[in-house]
């Protein structure tokens, strides 16, 4: 046979039939997806199409509902939603879990979360595994050696009725990530340099692999932040092969086998990795040791920079259409060619999203604000990825850090990474964000969203303008 | 799905690139339970200003691009968020194809699930497309689908690509669901084997 990329190999253990007569990328072939994660808001078209059609839901147990897009994030958690369009989603949401045999983790729920949070804390999430959700950051699975990616309602409601998908094969590209990260430089910065060098379609139309040793050195939640971010290049699937540290994060997870079945599962993830000798449709190299601490200057996550950088000028852009585009974004963002982007000032800090709120991001956040203040005049807010993450931080004394520094310590949820809930940035206020896109209008309406890791966020909180946290120090 | 064989009429330039689902479809227009309503959200940010009046300088409001049946855009049209909204926002606002050089993975599973047309073209073939939507008495067109032309008038027919599945089902607007559970059969077989390789996924 030939050698085959981790990516083929999943794919092709997945291909129920094909649906046409080729076999490279572009083939359409009938996948079987084990496991889905649904939310309420992508899901409720959805749910409403089987009922119409009096269609089941195929395999009920591989589908876990997760409310986290609209929920308040305030300190005293009610099961009351405050808007009534939150309110309708939220009970059919509930309405349908129920009827369809759904698990449901709701707002009340001691394990209720962002989804992508969730699911990999549960164990619900195993290595070889193909999930498809109706959520675009679904690819944050690929650093358990699962293949995810995101889809439409339209394709939820065909995989809630058939466990399967009409899927197109994608073509492979390779992110080698070679060497040591400096100090002071994360998970975070990797891919938004990747972003930066390959461009927001740099990845549209590959399923991408990760690999190489700045990628094995890595914690599992930072390869989540990396594979979780990596769709904003326009990643359609992200894998990465699991190796001991995988096996290490999944052991004793609730819901990963156990006893005999453990063994068996541990030993055969091992073996999920691309052939020595298989070739990728395309290959990227990056080296650990020359990232910086990354911030974005843009409307498009791919408008970022290095923090001791500049705002560029669109006059030296030769490409035109690239030139239009960021003399709208700077317009946008209230920003001038040539200022300093550490000078930039900031009303808002936002450490949050399945990007970057697990235990390791707020630990690392924390490292920066303890026995500091934020500036005058800048709101912070930390918005832990789940509640297992929250009383996780708590028990080691995290929120006292955040509290301390000035931060409010909320409840979980999606909260201002797309403002769906009363989190919401005014129009004109500047925010450092812990988050994955800094879209025009995504954090709110006229809001402007500088994304970097939540250390970034934590020091651009004390000094009040975006600044590079290794200036500032650490007193961990 | 309506079916997509031929339609005529205007097209909308919309260049730039990254045109992102929250731009297309903002978030206050995500917290329904169907489809109602979201023909206003469309683009809501640039067609309206924050007290609900239509921008004068946003294309889709100007006489000579009103009633739109195409967009032509920029490079990677339809990126970041999965939600569908965009796409149904967009049919209910009359757009029934959208013409580009290249379209996020998930917005183009999307559109094709709901028979909105997706055309990508060599940069340079696109150029010439975005002059005549750019030109409201040059800007209707035909396309073509079972034909796979775009008819500018006047001008010569511009072919384009489209995977024969998508054409098929986009051309006889079929319910992809019911064609799959034709193959029950084959995916609960599939399913057995599946499971009884890997026991730890049962
Ligand atoms: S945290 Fe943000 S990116 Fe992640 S699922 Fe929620 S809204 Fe989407």
């Amino acid at each position: 046979m030939q050698p085959r990329t981790l990516y083929d190999r999943i794919v092709d253990a997945h291909t129920v039939r094909r649906l046409d007569d080729r076999t490279g990328p572009g083939a359409e072939i009938l996948l079987y997806v084990d496991r889905t994660v649904l939310n309420e808001y992508t899901s409720p078209q959805a749910f409403s199409g089987l009922r119409d059609k009096g269609r089941p839901v195929w395999r009920p147990a591989a589908a876990l509902g997760v409310v986290d897009h609209v929920n308040p994030t305030a300190a005293a958690r009610v099961a009351a939603m405050p808007d009534p369009g939150g309110a309708r989603q939220v009970a059919y949401f509930s309405e349908n879990c129920r009827d369809f045999g759904i698990e449901l983790l709701d707002v009340l729920h001691p394990l209720q979360g962002i989804e992508h949070v969730v699911a990999p804390e549960l164990g619900f999430v195993l290595p070889g595994m193909v999930i498809g959700a109706g959520d675009s950051h679904t690819t944050t699975y690929g650093a358990l050696g699962a293949l995810g990616f995101g889809i439409g309602t339209s394709d939820i409601e065909h995989y809630l009725a058939t466990q399967t998908l009409v899927y197109r094969r994608q073509r492979t590209l390779r992110v080698n990530l070679d060497g040591t990260l400096p100090p002071g430089v994360t998970a975070k910065d990797m891919v938004m340099a990747l972003i930066r060098r390959i461009g927001a379609d740099g990845a549209t139309g590959y399923a991408v692999e990760f690999a190489g040793t700045g990628i094995t050195a890595l914690s599992i939640e930072a390869r989540m932040t990396i594979c979780n971010m990596a769709v904003e290049c326009g990643a359609r699937g992200v894998v990465m092969a699991p190796d001991a540290a995988v096996i290490d994060y999944l052991r004793d997870k609730p819901r990963a086998p156990t006893g005999a079945l453990w063994q068996a599962a541990a030993a055969h993830w091992l073996t999920l990795r691309s052939d020595p000798d298989a070739a990728f449709d395309r290959e990227v190299r990056l080296a650990a040791s020359e990232i910086e601490p990354m911030i974005t200057w843009g409307t498009s996550p791919d408008q970022a920079g290095p923090i001791g950088g500049r705002v560029p000028d669109p006059q030296a852009e030769a490409d035109s259409g690239r030139r239009r585009d960021m003399i709208r974004a700077l317009a946008y963002m209230d920003l001038v060619p040539g200022a300093t982007f550490a000078a930039i000032p900031i009303q808002r800090a936002f450490i949050g999203s399945c990007t970057n709120a697990r235990l390791s991001d707020l630990r690392e956040a924390a490292a920066v604000l303890r026995g500091r203040r934020i500036a005058e005049g800048v709101r912070g807010m930390v918005v832990p990825g789940s509640s297992s993450v929250r009383r996780a931080a708590e028990a080691e004394g995290l929120d006292r850090i955040f509290v301390a520094a000035g931060f409010e310590w909320r409840q979980s949820g999606c909260s201002l990474c797309l403002a769906m809930n009363d989190d919401v940035l005014a129009p004109g206020e500047r925010c450092a964000s812990s988050t994955n896109r800094n879209f025009e209008g995504r954090q709110g309406a006229g809001g402007r969203t500088h994304l970097m890791s939540p250390a970034m966020v934590a020091a651009a909180a004390v000094a009040g303008h975006l600044t590079d946290v290794r200036a500032l120090g650490r007193e961990a | 799905m309506q079916p997509f064989l031929r339609v005529t009429g205007p097209a909308v330039p919309l260049p730039g690139a990254n045109i992102d689902t929250d731009v297309i479809m903002p978030k206050q227009f995500l917290k329904g339970i169907d489809r109602a309503g979201l023909g206003d959200g469309t683009f809501f940010d640039l067609r309206f200003t924050g007290s609900g009046e239509a921008r004068a300088d946003f294309v889709l409001n100007q006489p000579g691009w009103a009633d739109a049946r195409f967009l032509v855009v920029g490079p990677n049209f339809g990126c970041g968020s999965s939600r569908e909204h965009a796409v149904w926002g967009l049919l209910q606002l009359g757009i029934r194809a959208i013409i580009g050089t290249s379209f996020a993975g998930i917005f183009a599973d999307n559109a094709a699930n709901n028979g909105l047309l997706l055309i990508g073209l060599p940069p340079e073939v696109l150029a010439e497309i975005q002059r005549v939507a750019a030109d409201p008495d040059r800007n209707r067109l035909t396309i073509d689908l079972p034909a796979q032309v775009i008819i500018p008038q006047p001008g010569p027919e511009i072919p384009f690509p489209v995977p024969p599945l998508r054409k098929a089902a986009l051309v006889r607007g079929l319910d992809a669901i019911g064609t799959t559970l034709d193959d029950a059969e084959a995916i609960r077989s599939f399913e057995a084997a599946h499971l009884a390789a890997h026991p730890w996924l049962a």
